[in-house]
């Protein structure tokens, strides 16, 4: 193991970047993942006011899909979506 | 002056007790004297008794612990004669001075005090008169200047012009100096 | 009001530390008013009310959101400040051990005021004992003259780049806080030049450098070795401390060490005390003294860092030496007793210890107690030996019912 100076640390914990928790990617934890319809969805938005990790991915106004990279599978989206547009299904990996 | 000067003040709550025991240490404090003081702690509520502490010494002042033998008992208000014991601690030849029209005899004699030096004077009057209310507290430090001497009366008055040029009318301060100077004139002693 | 400055004015503790703040003029104030600590929070508002000041006075609803404010402005890399009592103070609680963790120079005058229940609103020192893990800074205040020179000290010591960790100055509610006194009041102009311009080493608001406060710091990450960088800051701050003491004292003619000794030296047997109860033994030692009795007085001026090996050369002659607690920690002895008898363990030769705790919820603390504590110094001395370790000065007889 490396020798370990306090100094080398920032004090306070504190990091000299900002945005790290992007690099942090969360998607890993899920054990189940969130199915997207784009056919019965309204488009209203609320899955993405509630998601708490941002993961609705949303272009120009519009729902486009998940973002999987950070999506922890919590299934907020699910109970929110008014048409039921977006349904959990088993297993972290979307494809699976 | 002796070195250190302890005083008890005993007044009802709105009696302006408190702002007299300060005001002494302030005014005392421009004279190059040390000093302290402290209400007693606690809720402040009108017509409760209350009471205040003044030390006045000529050497910086340590001791953080309330009054119980003070060299001087400065009482506002007469009707507290009847409720408590404003004598209590005072060391021997102490000085007992009393908001009261009576004469320090009868005052001396109630209390049943020998020793101890008694002043009246009847500061509810004056304050009647030089004010226009009754808070008996300026004229009680004119009596106490008179009594002990722990200050200068000309330098009190001044002090008091000064400290409360921003906080009161002319006329109000000029009713108070008054009220300082009438007491000390008008204080009997027993 | 008039404008006090560089002048000796009869003024209470609370006014003090107002008017230090004053002339500090921090960035941010964000407190909440509690008995005895309200007229600072008062008094402060007024001087920024009156355009005295260019601080923003963040009014909160509570001390949790009070120390909350503060960490918010300090990592935006304001110089903060804020004041508090007791209750105000466990309800920071949580936020306390975040300042000193985010190593946030914030400094707080703590009002020394006992514990709820039952109620009361009086001077003991179960506030700051309770937060002494909390990596603070600690240092508390014999007089008015004593909390305003450490507010100012306490600015720069927290800032100082060897340190960068939050200092909590304490005096005795009512007892100081209430209490009108002589008060020395530097200059304004030499206040500003002693405390200089913060300089933070981050802010949030600097968006050409962003940084990222307060992240987590898990099982595989750094906790220990943040913990340990802020042990070393501690460490650090002792020098510091001292450098700065001796700065303040080139200024005002003031010197400041981790303690005071009073007729100590020649002493064989002495108190330790901490704030205004300092004042009160020193007076009974004249008294005794002149009676020929060998007693001294040690004031603890810092107990956070704990000044160890300099407590133990101040203490190593003396043959029995009795800690005075104005705190309990039920269970075991009071919480500076433990500290300084571990202190002396390491002493070969050492002098007997007792504990007394007295002034629980301000019980009065007077001249004839302290000589209650120094009689059983002088049997302890003569005997050679500690019969009772833990006893209480100023109790009333009642019985109590258990
Ligand atoms: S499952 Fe949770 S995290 Fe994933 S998209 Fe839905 S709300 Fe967001
Ligand atoms: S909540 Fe449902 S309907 Fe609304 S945008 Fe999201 S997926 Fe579409």
């Amino acid at each position: 193991m490396k020798e370990w100076r306090a100094e080398k640390l920032m004090p306070g914990a504190l990091i000299p970047l900002g945005g790290t928790a992007r690099w942090y990617k969360t998607g890993s934890w899920r054990s189940e993942h969130p199915v997207w319809n784009e056919e019965t969805c309204k488009q209203c938005l609320i899955c993405w006011i509630y998601c708490p990790d941002g993961a609705i991915k949303v272009k120009e106004g519009k729902v486009i899909g998940i973002d999987y990279d950070y999506c922890k599978g919590c299934g907020i989206c699910e109970v929110e979506c008014p048409p039921e547009a977006i349904k959990m299904a088993e297993g972290g990996e979307p494809d699976g | 002056m002796e070195r250190l000067v302890e005083i008890r003040w005993h007044g009802r709550g709105g009696q302006g007790a408190v702002t007299a025991a300060k005001f002494l240490a302030e005014a005392a404090l421009a004279e190059g004297k040390y000093v302290q003081a402290f209400p007693e702690y606690g809720p402040e509520r009108m017509g409760a008794p209350i009471q205040a502490f003044t030390r006045l010494s000529s050497d910086p002042i340590r001791t953080y612990c309330s009054i119980e033998n003070p060299k001087v008992v400065v009482v506002l208000d007469p009707t507290l004669l009847n409720v408590i014991d404003v004598a209590q601690g005072l060391v021997e030849d102490g000085v007992l001075i009393v908001n009261t029209p009576e004469p320090p005899s009868k005052v001396k004699e109630r209390l049943g005090l020998e020793k101890a030096k008694v002043y009246t004077v009847d500061a509810l009057t004056i304050a009647h008169e030089e004010l226009g209310r009754p808070i008996p507290n300026s004229p009680m430090i004119g009596a106490l200047i008179k009594a002990t001497e722990v200050l200068d009366l000309r330098s009190a008055t001044e002090h008091f012009q000064e400290v409360f040029a921003d906080k009161f009318s002319p006329k109000v301060i000029e009713g108070n100096v008054k009220a300082i100077r009438r007491a000390f004139e008008e204080v009997k002693s027993g | 009001m008039a404008k006090i400055t560089g002048k000796i004015v009869a003024i209470t503790g609370n006014a003090a530390v107002a008017q230090g703040m004053r002339q500090i003029n921090p960035d941010v104030v964000a407190a909440y008013p509690i008995t005895p600590q309200t007229d600072i929070a008062e008094e402060f508002a007024t001087f920024v009310a009156d355009g005295l000041v260019d601080t923003e006075y963040i009014a909160v609803e509570s001390e949790h959101s009070a120390m909350s404010a503060c960490l918010g402005a300090a990592a935006a890399g304001a110089r903060v400040m804020t004041a508090t009592s007791s209750q105000g103070l466990a309800l920071m609680w949580e936020i306390l051990y975040i300042a000193s963790g985010m190593r946030f120079p914030i400094v707080m005058t703590n009002v020394n005021r006992c514990l709820s229940a039952p109620i009361n609103i009086h001077c003991d020192h179960s506030d700051s004992m309770g937060a002494r893990d909390s990596g603070w800074i600690q240092i508390y205040s014999e007089s008015a003259q004593e909390a305003y020179d450490n507010i100012i000290q306490a600015v720069r010591i927290g800032e100082d780049e060897k340190v960068r960790l939050p200092v909590m100055v304490n005096m005795d509610g009512f007892i100081v806080s209430h209490s009108i006194e002589r008060v020395e009041l530097l200059e304004d102009e030499s206040v500003k030049n002693f405390v200089g311009e913060y300089k933070p080493s981050f802010s949030l608001l600097d968006v050409e450098h962003p940084v990222t406060f307060g992240p987590f710091d898990g099982l595989g990450g750094f906790y220990f070795e943040h913990k340990l960088a802020q042990i070393e800051a501690m460490e650090r701050s002792r020098e510091v401390i001292l450098r700065i003491g001796r700065e303040f004292g080139a200024l005002s003619g003031r010197e400041y060490g981790f303690f005071e000794k009073y007729r100590l030296d020649d002493a064989e047997v002495a108190v330790i005390v901490l704030n205004s109860a300092a004042g009160t033994s020193k007076h009974t030692v004249d008294m005794m003294r002149r009676e020929g009795h060998p007693v001294g007085v040690l004031k603890l001026r810092i107990f956070r860092p704990f000044p160890t090996r300099e407590l133990c050369e101040a203490l190593r002659h003396l043959r029995a030496v009795a800690v005075l607690d104005r705190a309990t920690s039920p269970g075991t002895t009071g919480p500076l007793f433990g500290e300084v008898k571990a202190a002396l363990y390491d002493l070969g030769k050492r002098p007997l210890v007792v504990n007394f705790i007295y002034g629980l919820g301000g019980r009065e603390f007077k001249p004839e107690h302290i000589r209650c504590a120094f009689e059983a110094l002088l049997e302890i001395s003569k005997k050679g030996k500690v019969e009772k370790p833990l006893d209480y000065l100023g109790l009333k007889e009642v019985e109590v019912i258990s």
